[in-house]
């Protein structure tokens, strides 16, 4: 997907003046996020689970040659096919030419985000290949030539009229059609579109590396039939996906799921291994797993970002934060929006043009607190700061915020010496007098203008070093 | 708890509490005093380094954490008003110097030593009741800040002081736990979102319909007060140390 990380700051304005789209993201707070804390103070060994599924996630991405080994191995003696792809472009390439090789006209496709970054839709298209998003959202997305808005809620950010208007142009539903009779037609017509599939195309929630199984969790039932239905199937993941063994699904499902969407199990979880074996009525003839690097080594390779790659993609983090609360998913600019994808999308991308993301963070620690896998994204969102000003990924940063740098430097020979401290408060309470109304500086020359556009500002006082003294007399 | 009751603490008053509200200081100063324990003012003291550490500026940051640890190295107990800093020299001094042994060993040393005010008196000291009243007879909400919550998972002890003081009793505004929008040169760099941050918690106050929001660290008071002073809401914004003060006889 191109990126579009640039330009973060104007498309977070527009989102937080659009009133329709501000409450709908409000709704994540009360609904997903409350829902998950819900289910967490249900689940008595809630924290037991987090620390072991961490300690999992830790040692697979430790050891992920071994476990991606073992995954493929397994897959193939299932008598599945599988490909490593280097990038996006390798496992494009890789999906198009099996769906060359077996005449491939019409595809249907569960949730994947890797899709996303790999454009496969319009590769597809391109190729004249009709392909159908059949999770609802994703669907609904697709009708409106969008991108995704939340990693589990694709189309959060459409009111109910928008979906009116995308199923009324599309499938012809009246405009005033009901939830119910809109879900119906969606429904109806997707139907059609799993019966004349020739190839089902899925991400995965997670491969069980000891078996070669693909998980995937769905409340539509839609991985189910694409996993199914075609005769060929295609799964494609991130290299992060895996997780070592059967046993250790019971602890990332429990986690998933309740972060996700604070439910105790979703409708559907569907596990399948290689493509129909002779003994079994239905399933694919052709099996294949992509796995997809597309900048990952990137993360793995540096120990500071590495805890980047034990992510489930719960989502829990963009509930929980009040910034994406207010923005939403596509300022962000590229796939992975939110707390996570704050760190995900300037890596796997470029962190120079995506430098908002990580400064766009209060540090408020919700995303922390609400990760199933412990992520410490706030001790990342700092790592990836300091990389920026010592332009480690940009040598011409310096210079870009030079008037930054001066102030930084400047502060820094000021507050390390109480003598100059003592100085530039008694400067600047000389320097503020005519700037103060009613005890308060309301408005103050740019780059402050900023703070005193919401607030007011405090004036400088007497400090409490001089105060104390005059306290011990 | 600790069995000891340490009769003297080291104050790190903070830049903030310095430059702008001494008197939060000097309420910290006088609710220990009251308790019977010394406190010690290092004069030398200034910044913990935060405010560059945050904007990604490590090495301007690093001078003032050794100059912090010079200073307080030696000291048993070191008593913030700010979850902030107190996060600033517990958690993210291991990041700072994560590639210095020397200095992480003395990093590692100090943190269990480093207190911020509201864990001070309800874990060290055990204050659980008080000879205090609700003397302007306040109507208190409370609002959570965000490193005191989920850096130092500090989330019982303000709440419970302040319901120690006799007739005082929170009223819990919505989303209480959520960021008020500061966070540092976020709030300038990004004023449009900090801004919208900040108009929730307004409102959350707003409909409380407290008289008083209650924080353990300046700079969120700061945001908030200045928040609620631009568009005129009569609520007054005061530092645990402040009420505290001004409850106990
Ligand atoms: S970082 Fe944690 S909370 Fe966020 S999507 Fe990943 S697993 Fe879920």
């Amino acid at each position: 997907m191109t990126s579009t990380t640039k330009n973060f700051k104007s498309a977070a304005k527009t989102v937080i003046k659009d009133t329709e789209v501000q409450s709908h993201l409000k709704g994540l707070y009360s609904g997903f996020n409350m829902a998950r804390i819900h289910e967490a103070e249900a689940t008595p060994n809630w924290e037991d689970l987090q620390n072991r599924a961490q300690a999992i996630k830790f040692h697979t991405i430790e050891n992920l040659d071994y476990y991606l080994d073992m995954a493929a191995t397994n897959v193939e003696k299932a008598g599945g096919q599988v490909y490593f792809a280097k990038d996006a472009a390798a496992a494009s390439e890789y999906v198009l030419k099996v769906a060359k090789e077996n005449g491939v006209r019409t595809v249907i496709k569960g949730k994947s985000m890797i899709s996303e970054e790999m454009e496969l839709n319009q590769q597809l298209a391109e190729k004249e290949i009709e392909a159908i998003e059949t999770d609802l959202g994703e669907y609904l997305i697709q009708l409106a030539g969008q991108t995704p808005y939340h990693i589990i809620v694709p189309a959060i950010h459409m009111s109910r009229g928008e979906v009116a208007e995308i199923l009324s142009d599309n499938l012809g539903t009246p405009k005033d059609a009901t939830i119910e009779e809109m879900a119906g037609a969606a429904r109806d017509e997707l139907r059609d579109k799993f019966v004349q599939a020739d190839m089902g195309i899925t991400g995965a929630n997670f491969l069980v590396a000891e078996t070669g199984t693909l998980t995937l969790v769905t409340n539509e039932g839609n991985g189910r039939m694409s996993t199914s239905m075609p005769k060929t199937h295609i799964a494609i993941m991130g290299m992060e996906k895996i997780v070592p063994s059967m046993e250790d699904m019971g602890i990332f499902l429990r986690l998933l799921i309740r972060s996700a969407t604070g439910q105790r199990i979703s409708s559907y979880v569907t596990q399948v291994t290689g493509p129909r074996a002779s003994e079994e009525e239905d399933g694919p003839d052709e099996f294949h797993l992509v796995i997809v690097d597309n900048g990952r080594t990137k993360m793995l390779a540096d120990p500071n970002l590495r805890e980047a790659l034990n992510c489930i993609r719960c989502g829990a983090c963009l509930n929980a934060c009040p910034v994406y609360r207010k923005v939403g998913g596509h300022s962000y600019g590229w796939v992975y929006s939110g707390p996570i994808g704050a760190i995900v999308s300037p890596v796997l991308t470029n962190v120079p043009d995506a430098k908002d993301l990580p400064y766009a963070s209060s540090l408020c620690g919700a995303c922390k607190e609400a990760c199933p896998v412990k992520i410490n994204i706030p001790r990342m969102l700092l790592y990836l700061r300091n990389e920026l000003t010592e332009g480690n990924y940009d040598p011409t940063r310096k210079k870009s915020s030079i008037g930054e740098f001066i102030a930084f430097k400047g502060w820094g020979l000021i507050v390390k010496d109480p003598v100059f401290m003592r100085i530039a408060n008694w400067l600047g309470r000389l320097g503020q007098w005519p700037l103060v109304r009613a005890g308060q500086l309301r408005n103050l020359p740019p780059p402050l203008s900023a703070w005193t556009r919401y607030r007011t500002f405090p004036r400088l006082v007497k400090p409490f070093r001089d105060r104390w003294k005059s306290n011990e007399q | 708890m600790s069995n000891v009751t340490p009769d003297r603490v080291s104050l790190f008053v903070t830049c903030v509490v310095d430059q702008f509200y001494p008197e939060v200081g000097e309420a910290t100063t006088a609710i220990l005093r009251k308790l019977g324990i010394d406190v010690e003012f290092i004069e030398s003291q200034t910044c913990c380094g935060q405010p560059a550490f945050n904007t990604g500026y490590w090495k301007e940051a690093r001078p003032l954490a050794l100059k912090f640890l010079d200073e307080y190295g030696e000291k048993p107990y070191i008593v913030m008003p700010s979850g902030s800093c107190a996060s600033m020299v517990k958690v993210f001094y291991e990041e700072l110097f994560q590639n210095d042994a020397e200095t992480l060993r003395r990093v590692h040393d100090i943190g269990p030593k480093v207190y911020e005010l509201s864990e001070f008196l309800a874990d060290v000291i055990g204050v659980n009741n008080l000879p205090a009243s609700n003397k302007s007879g306040r109507k208190v909400t409370y609002h959570e800040a965000c490193h005191l919550r989920r850096e130092l998972g500090a989330v019982t002890q303000a709440r419970s002081l302040i319901n120690t003081v006799p007739g005082m009793d929170i009223v819990e505004m919505e989303q209480a736990e959520v960021c008020c929008g500061f966070g540092g040169t976020f709030a300038v760099k990004y004023p449009e979102i900090s801004g919208a941050m900040l108009q929730d918690k307004i409102d959350n106050i707003r409909d409380s319909e407290a008289d008083t929001v209650v924080a353990c660290d300046s700079t969120c008071l700061m945001h908030i007060a200045g928040g609620l002073e631009k568009q005129n809401v009569p609520v007054e914004c005061v530092h645990l140390a402040q009420l505290l003060d001004e409850a106990i006889e």
